[in-house]
């Protein structure tokens, strides 16, 4: 097993905040817009860029939320292991609402479109958009396109690409491993 | 993810102590389902569940039922008192009729105990036991100890006791095995007529004077006299038994600390329990209700993941 750096800690930092400040030309002062972060790796991104739009650039309501896709997903019984749930936290309404969803990697976009049917619970979102640290180029199977793009990465699929993060990994990086 | 230990739920004396903290942990997150707007998920939409009541229930079977199509899976029932049952058909015969059309989960009640045991040796399904006569009663007996987790943080080292009638309870067998899995001191409390002569040996506390059982305890567990199982009669009189094993506000505002009651239902008001006991704050007879539907869709999705397609 080998493993490459894609991202250390500082590029990171650097494409969060372009990303932060492309949400920020398209969706002004937040006040129709909810951030959703997708359990359970989403998570983190999410949290982080809704941190960086308050504490950076002073926007005040960033309306942050976690969705777990688990009882949406398409492989239930597919796989040998049970498929385990996360949390979810949406405490507002998304009804006529711009919804961002934020994930760490995408790759098939099975998982973004559970999230497209689990999000329809929470209401009727005036439209969704994705954003993504890494994007696998060649590997989807749907089409399912990202909005915001951290790094496009050509991996084949034998290859895995680990995001960590700081506050649960112990550094913030982007890793290519290769078995 | 570790996964249930067992492929059928047919009582809690066959679960561990994992398995129940398992169907815990899931049940939180259907909880949250279920207070959605949208209060369904796709999870089982390739699963077809038989509910067979060869038993009157009404809280049971609609709370199965809501929980399987809560989760999307094809749901057809069945009542004994309308089926070929009535003609002479065997257990056996009528279920495996029923799986013959696909069927891939059978949540069954039935009046004989052992009924999902015999039928899972049987049969190819997943069973899930709704209650078997005076045997178990396994989902009641884990939304009970959930409630009691969501009110008071833990079950372990808590002090419950089952108030009334035991002989007849299969509410009371499965919740003495479940509380003492996870920890916590039972007691049974009821007229010495309603009380198994061996049930000391299951290592709980019997006791027959009902101040003493709810000043020794944290959560009161009240059950239904379930005049349709006695054949003879076990106390002289409903009145006699109200005074002796029925609790009222001012038995409860006596005790020195503020102890939780639950009931199993359906109630009979101003017989086990008065009124303003059921609709006190200290009662969480609905929350179990709620509990239950977030408890059955936790069980049943957990045994769905075990079936390969």
């Amino acid at each position: 097993m080998s493993q490459k750096v894609l991202l250390n800690a500082k590029e990171v930092n650097i494409i969060l905040h372009r990303l932060a400040c492309q949400l920020i030309e398209n969706h002004n002062d937040f006040t129709d817009t909810v951030l959703i972060g997708i359990q359970p790796r989403g998570k983190f991104l999410a949290n982080r860029i809704a941190q960086m739009l308050r504490n950076d650039y002073k926007i005040k309501n960033v309306q942050l939320g976690h969705l777990d896709i688990t009882f949406f997903r398409d492989d239930f019984r597919r796989g040998d292991k049970p498929l385990e749930a996360n949390t979810t936290e949406i405490n507002f309404v998304v009804e006529d609402k711009k919804v961002v969803f934020i994930d760490d990697v995408l790759y098939t976009g099975r998982s973004i479109r559970s999230a497209l049917t689990a999000i329809q619970s929470f209401g009727r979102p005036k439209g969704i958009e994705l954003l993504t640290l890494i994007d696998r180029r060649f590997s989807r199977h749907l089409p399912i396109q990202p909005d915001y793009r951290g790094r496009q990465v050509d991996a084949i699929n034998k290859e895995k690409v680990k995001v960590n993060w700081a506050e649960f990994d112990g550094e913030d990086s982007v890793y290519l491993i290769s078995k | 993810m570790s996964e249930l230990s067992v492929n059928h739920l047919l009582g809690i004396k066959y679960l561990n102590k994992q398995d129940i903290q398992l169907i815990f942990e899931t049940a939180d997150h259907f909880k949250e389902v279920i207070n959605r707007p949208i209060k369904k998920v796709p999870s089982l939409r390739d699963i077809t569940i038989a509910n067979l009541f060869f038993e009157n229930s009404t809280r049971t079977k609609l709370s199965f039922e809501l929980a399987e199509k809560r989760l999307s899976a094809d749901v057809i029932n069945f009542s004994a008192s309308q089926s070929s049952v009535k003609k002479g058909e065997t257990l056996i015969d009528t279920v495996n009729n029923i799986l013959s059309m696909k069927v891939d989960m059978v949540v069954m009640r039935h009046p004989n105990p052992g009924a999902g045991v015999f039928l899972s040796k049987h049969v190819n399904a997943s069973i899930i036991n709704a209650g078997d006569g005076a045997h178990e009663h396994p989902t009641q007996a884990l939304l009970d100890s959930y409630s009691i987790r969501e009110r008071l943080g833990e079950v372990k080292g808590k002090k419950v006791v089952i108030v009334g009638d035991i002989l007849h309870s299969r509410v009371a067998l499965s919740n003495i095995f479940a509380l003492q899995l996870q920890g916590a001191e039972v007691m049974v409390c009821g007229p010495k007529t309603l009380i198994p002569k061996y049930i000391d040996k299951l290592g709980v506390k019997v006791e027959t004077n009902l101040r003493t059982a709810l000043n020794w305890c944290d959560v009161a567990n009240m059950l239904r006299v379930q005049n349709e199982r006695m054949d003879i009669s076990y106390f002289p009189s409903t009145r006699e038994y109200t005074q002796q094993f029925g609790v009222n506000k001012e038995l409860l505002d006596s005790l020195d600390k503020e102890i939780t009651i639950m009931h199993p239902g359906p109630i009979n008001r101003g017989v086990e329990i008065t009124s303003d006991v059921a609709d006190s704050k200290q009662a969480i007879i609905l929350d179990q209700v709620q509990n239950g539907v977030a408890i059955r869709m936790a069980v049943i999705y957990l045994l769905a993941s075990k079936i390969k397609q």
